[in-house]
């Protein structure tokens, strides 16, 4: 530092220099921030890694003041979420926050988890990225699904009891095991409370914990980039990649123009359109939640709405569950599935371009038919989709070998 | 490079279209619903509706969830003002607005507690409750003297009868598909005049219907007048963000 500082700048510096040689602040910044050397080229698919930090802060910090007033009983629950909504200040806004976040969290991580297919940033030396990503979706799975029991209201019951059921299909242990989850022998106080538990305190918990490991499993080997190269081949005299900026202030503040157009999505949700039509908080659930009434059409909210069309697609009870749970297990293989010499769709075939379109096309079917009652025609569509979907990463290790690739170039592509 | 990338783009985006297409067709029409022309910032109309409820609905319903005094405060009413035109209890203001009946005696008298009404807005949707509330006929078959075009056997009779006047239904017969004969309402006749035309009818149950909406979420009334405020600022704040990345990334070749 300068000596012609102030005496408030010199004191701050004395006070960072005594921290740091206690902590490493200076080092985790620079390793994470002020040196992290990213490419030079995202483009619109690299903000959602960084929305969904911001709508994870949202909901830890909304869900911190729900807790505030919420009630954890059968009894109680749907009654204080009125109260909530109606006699406690700002409670409405903190409360549309936190729903309207939860579908936005599965937005952004949609997003961000078809940015890695297409520019194969799974592949070899970013695996283990992969694999904490899906652990982290499998997670947030199971923390939307207890937080969505919370309100209590008949979609809240019924979900519950139908995805706990489940867990009824396993030979043998199935039954003592849904009984297990559920602490009774159906949907009750007893499960509300112990989702309680786990919504506000263990998967948070968990969440947090993965997202710090996909963040520097990431930090350690460098962010891929649309053109799938890797930045560390052409580094100048200082030993900084060509192609690479300092993340701080470069994409902090890019980052910061996609907060914004993200927040304006968010607040007109939130404003204007809180239960989306449906979509994001279903009408049967403001209906108090009834064991001796079953809704005429039990679904769950959209974004498990594929997996849910794939579980009914199939006629077997078992072999359904196995599908939907092997639809999201598959994932986990992706890095090793894929053998294409090159990672970004941009120097793939055309073959494999068609290949994504109908996969991303397939999967948003999926997620309509989810939604539906389920003719035969649905099903029978349902069932195509889903054959799609496993064909498409069962097979891959053929189709990523099939064409010609282009060539790659040496430097990044603006 | 450029070229393929567009090529790529055509292609999701037909594949997309596809998918509309599709969609539209595959979805079936639902049950007819009139529409529902409400507009909760009209105050005068959620007062009329309040008392509307107040007069036919809370002898059997209630709203649990909502106080008379929240009410005085978004319709702007004084205490006194809903204690004279809305409190017909021994409730006070700060009370949350109950059933004149209690639930279990309901249950005995009229074999079904009638369902509390605070979100009832939310579940059924603004367009289900006034078709409903419009559809009534008399029907002697049912118990209650009462039936409902949309929603068949429904357990409540036309506390609006005096309003709209009785009406029954007309029917059509329909040969089906396997020949068997099938009664369709098709329609209503009019057996006593009411006190109100069609159209005054309508007007007054779209009160009570926007009331019910108010109802199910008073927050809507600050929020969408909020929500402009907020979405103005966010707009001018991605301005200046985009503005400080411009000025930042002019150093990036």
């Amino acid at each position: 530092m300068k000596e012609a500082n102030g005496p408030v700048v010199r004191a701050l510096s004395d006070g960072l220099s005594w921290v740091d040689q206690r902590l490493p602040v200076v080092d985790a910044w620079n390793k994470h921030l002020g040196q992290y050397w990213a490419p030079k080229n995202f483009n619109i698919w690299y903000y959602f890694g960084s929305l969904a930090l911001l709508v994870l802060v949202n909901q830890l910090v909304t869900g911190i003041w729900l807790t505030m007033h919420y009630k954890t009983s059968a009894a109680e629950a749907f009654a204080s979420v009125e109260y909530i909504m109606r006699d406690v200040p700002w409670g409405w806004l903190v409360r549309y926050m936190h729903s309207t976040g939860a579908s936005l969290f599965f937005v952004v991580v949609y997003l961000h988890m078809f940015r890695g297919l297409i520019y194969g940033s799974y592949q070899k030396p970013r695996e283990l990225i992969w694999v904490f990503g899906v652990v982290i979706f499998l997670l947030l799975m199971a923390e939307a699904f207890m937080g969505y029991v919370l309100p209590w209201g008949q979609m809240s019951y019924w979900g519950a009891q139908v995805i706990i059921s489940l867990f009824g299909a396993i030979p043998f242990v199935g039954e003592g095991l849904a009984e297990w989850i559920r602490g009774d022998y159906l949907v009750s106080d007893a499960t509300l409370n112990r989702f309680f538990a786990l919504h506000v305190v263990a998967l948070p918990l968990a969440l947090i914990a993965l997202i710090a490991l996909h963040i520097l499993a990431l930090h350690e080997v460098g962010s891929n980039n649309p053109d799938g190269i890797d930045i560390k081949k052409k580094k100048d005299e200082n030993g900084k990649p060509l192609d690479g900026i300092a993340f701080h202030p470069y994409y902090t503040v890019k980052d910061l123009v996609g907060v914004g157009f993200f927040l304006l999505l968010f607040a007109f949700i939130i404003f204007f359109a809180p239960e989306m039509g449906g979509w994001f908080l279903e009408h049967d659930n403001f209906v108090p939640a009834n064991p001796l009434v079953t809704p005429e059409h039990i679904k769950p909210v959209w974004y498990f709405t594929p997996y849910y069309a794939m579980l009914r697609a199939i006629p077997d009870k078992l072999m359904g569950v196995l599908v939907m749970g092997g639809a999201v297990m598959i994932l986990f293989a992706v890095p090793w599935l894929d053998r294409s010499p090159v990672r970004s769709i941009r120097y793939r075939p055309m073959l494999t371009k068609v290949l994504y379109a109908i996969f991303a096309v397939s999967f948003v079917w999926l997620g309509w038919l989810g939604a539906q009652t389920g003719s035969t025609l649905q099903t029978i569509l349902a069932r195509v989709f889903t054959l799609y979907y496993f064909a498409f990463f069962l097979l891959m290790p053929w189709w990523t070998t099939m064409g010609e690739t282009k060539p790659v170039p040496e430097r990044v592509t603006s | 490079m450029k070229r393929t990338i567009v090529k790529g783009r055509v292609l999701v985006s037909s594949a997309l279209l596809a998918l509309a297409a599709a969609g539209a067709v595959i979805a079936a029409g639902d049950v007819d619903l009139d529409h529902a022309q409400t507009d909760v910032s009209n105050i005068a109309a959620l007062q009329r509706g309040a008392k509307l409820f107040v007069n036919y609905c809370q002898g059997c319903h209630g709203s649990q969830y909502m106080r008379y005094s929240r009410l005085g405060e978004d319709l702007g009413l004084t205490e006194e003002q809903i204690e004279e035109n809305l409190i017909f209890n021994d409730a006070k203001v700060g009370d949350v607005i109950l059933s004149a009946m209690d639930g279990a005696d309901q249950q005995v008298w009229l074999g079904a507690q009638a369902p509390d009404l605070s979100v009832v807005a939310r579940s059924r949707g603004v367009d289900w409750l006034y078709t409903y509330l419009r559809q009534f006929y008399i029907d002697p078959s049912r118990p209650i003297g009462w039936n409902n075009k949309a929603y068949p056997n429904a357990n409540m009779p036309n506390v609006f009868w005096e309003m709209q006047g009785v009406r029954k239904a007309v029917y059509e017969t329909h040969e089906k598909e396997d020949g068997a004969e099938e009664k369709v309402l098709v329609g209503f006749e009019q057996v006593t005049e009411g006190t109100m035309t069609e159209e005054e009818f309508d007007q007054t149950m779209l009160d009570l219907v926007s009331y019910l909406e108010y109802l199910g979420e008073p927050a809507k009334l600050q929020r969408e007048s909020l929500g402009i405020w907020v979405l103005l600022y966010l707009a001018l704040f991605t301005f200046v963000a985009y503005l400080l990345k411009k000025e930042f990334w002019k150093d990036v070749k």
